[in-house]
């Protein structure tokens, strides 16, 4: 691993990405990127009694199936890594439980997916691991309730408001096996809080995030956004990318042409979610789902993914705190 | 320049930037939606009237909040009022419909995690600050009065 | 019939108006909506404080007891009629009895839903 600059690396070891799946909801099953999800599950209890049984057996599904896509032994898995929405990650330690896979749990909130890349690419690099699945997801259900209201109560909700996202994405990232997808690079973001206090307003909180870091990858590697086929962040929404095309834009890099927004295309805009989707499976379905295939099939070469987080919780939120906001990147590039 | 003039100019650029909702349509459906409910629960009171003349106003009005906090909470259970919230907003949650549905919410949403801690506790979730305030503002104004009256 | 409708039409005009002022208040500020109610509430039981709001409830009837501002009167009001029947035991019980029954119907048919019911996806 080779330091650029003040806070990119990039990666000696040649680390593909083996496999990658894709679970959703109905309702992000509905969307403009319906055929390129792997399950699409119309009941989100998954059968159970909770929902939050549900979410933990859909990271057991979308998970077993993407070590079962990369054709390696479950044995020789040497980590999981990842995290959900939910206190104290408890999908994910559940899932883990049911696994038998020596686990490492990552919360950065909604930026977890590019997070557990990064760090999963790290651990590879170091030589001693060969196969790590990294997974992450989250749950409207759920994380409604946790963070807002009970789902029977009736309220409106603000017209910059972001519906989260019912999904788990997992991946397989190898140095044993090849494939011609790479993980080449990666910046780790700063934690950035421009004041925004609206818990509403997540795509604003967390668009500064997003730009410091796509700045700082762009100084580090002495890149512009025309280098790259794609610049994907991971759940903006339709007014948090806005914001972000216009901080770029302040900062000299016009990226209207190459830029889209996971959770600003996952849903139609029919479909009544406001700005879009949210949540830590936002990235991690649309990665893992369309942004792979894209890759896969040649289409794109290479995509920088930006995956954003906001790291509040409720007791901060309600004592009137402004919202911590967090955004990594990695460069995936397919060779063809 | 500092991270509080950032700041501060990103929250202006934030609030002039951020879609505001339609003005109109949203006070238009709260007006009939809290039309809708009054007119309701006026004709439920007038129904017991014509029934039984020799109720008192109080009484009756208090009939008619009962019969719209049933219907609330049925339609709470069936599925159907976060629906008609969405569209009414403040027409839905300012008549007591909205009282009854937040408990009846809660309790719905709680009950997994069980009958002591989740629909005992959780219940007034959402709908307890209008409790504790209510009965804090009937005591305050019941001891002013009574102090009052002393002299 | 014709003062029924005119009933109706004031049943319409301030139950739709009180709820148009919380809309409104939602969307021009940041307030959310269970401080709206708790102000509401405040606003009914000064009013009702007052003996002012038993005007409004005459006049109009259900738009002016089923909107939040018509629960704080009765809080108001039941405290304010025990107090000259029971002294200050009334001041203390008067709020709650006045609103029991609405409370009690709330809680208990929740608790009996709950056993039936559970909390379904939202689709929109």
């Amino acid at each position: 691993m080779k330091k650029l600059g003040s806070q990119t690396y990039s990666f000696e070891s040649d680390i593909s990405i083996i496999s990658g799946v894709s679970l959703v909801g109905g309702k992000e099953g509905a969307g403009p990127l319906k055929k390129y999800f792997d399950f699409v599950e119309e009941d989100d209890k998954m059968g159970q009694k909770t929902f939050e049984k549900g979410e933990r057996l859909m990271f057991l599904k979308t998970i077993s199936s993407a070590i079962k896509k990369s054709k390696v032994e479950k044995d020789n898995i040497d980590l999981y890594l990842g995290g959900d929405l939910m206190n104290q990650l408890v999908s994910s330690n559940y899932t883990a439980s049911e696994l038998n896979i020596p686990f490492v749990g990552l919360y950065n909130a909604c930026a977890t997916m590019a997070e557990s890349l990064i760090v999963g690419s790290i651990f590879l690099d170091s030589k001693g691991m060969k196969n790590i699945v990294c997974a992450t997801g989250s749950h409207f259900s759920t994380a409604e309730r946790q963070y807002r209201y009970p789902l029977e109560f009736g309220n409106q909700r603000q017209s910059y408001a972001q519906w989260t996202v019912t999904g788990v994405g997992a991946t397989v990232v190898s140095t044993e096996k090849t494939s011609n997808i790479k993980i080449k690079m990666a910046t780790i973001g700063k934690v950035t809080d421009y004041g925004v206090s609206d818990i509403a307003n997540m795509g604003a909180a967390m668009a500064p995030a997003a730009m410091e870091t796509l700045v700082a990858f762009f100084t580090d590697t002495n890149t512009t956004q025309k280098d790259y086929d794609l610049i994907a962040t991971g759940d903006l929404g339709k007014l948090g990318s806005d914001i972000f095309k216009d901080l770029m834009m302040e900062k000299g890099y016009d990226i209207e042409t190459n830029y889209v927004d996971c959770g600003h295309m996952i849903f139609n805009i029919d479909q009544d979610t406001l700005q879009g989707g949210s949540g830590a499976g936002c990235s991690a379905s649309v990665f893992n789902s369309y942004i792979l295939s894209k890759l896969r099939s040649g289409e794109l070469k290479k995509v920088l993914l930006i995956s954003t987080g906001a790291l509040m919780s409720t007791t901060t939120n309600q004592q009137g705190d402004s919202i911590p906001c967090i955004a990594h990147l990695v460069l995936v590039e397919g060779e063809n | 320049m500092n991270n509080e003039e950032r700041n501060e100019k990103y929250l202006e650029y934030v609030e002039q930037k951020s879609p505001k909702a339609g003005w109109f349509n949203s006070l238009f459906h709260a007006f009939v939606m809290g039309a809708t409910i009054c007119c309701l629960g006026q004709m439920f009171g007038d129904i017991i009237r014509s029934f039984y003349p020799v109720l008192d106003l109080l009484t009756v009005g208090a009939w008619s909040s009962i019969i719209i906090i049933v219907l609330t909470i049925f339609l709470t259970a069936f599925g159907c009022f976060d629906r008609l919230a969405k569209y009414g907003g403040a027409g839905t949650f300012i008549p007591i419909s909205g009282f009854a549905n937040s408990i009846a919410s809660c309790a719905i949403e709680f009950k997994k995690e069980g009958l002591v801690f989740g629909v005992g506790s959780k219940m007034f979730y959402v709908a307890g600050p209008v409790l504790v305030n209510g009965v804090a503002y009937s005591l305050i104004v019941g001891v002013v009065y009574f102090i009052i009256g002393l002299f | 019939m014709g003062e029924a409708l005119l009933m109706y039409l004031k049943v319409i005009l301030v139950g739709g108006s009180i709820c148009t002022i919380a809309e409104l208040i939602v969307i021009r500020t940041k307030i959310t909506p269970a401080r709206i109610l708790v102000i509401f509430l405040m606003v009914g039981a000064i009013l009702g404080g007052f003996g002012l709001y038993n005007y409004v409830v005459d006049w109009a009837g259900a738009g002016a007891t089923l909107p939040i501002v018509g629960f704080g009167n009765s809080l108001a009001n039941g405290a304010i009629t025990a107090v000259k029947t029971d002294g200050f035991f009334g001041a203390l019980s008067g709020g709650l009895i006045a609103t029991s029954a609405g409370i009690a119907i709330s809680i208990g048919l929740s608790y009996l839903v709950s056993f039936f019911v559970s909390s379904k996806t939202k689709k929109d």
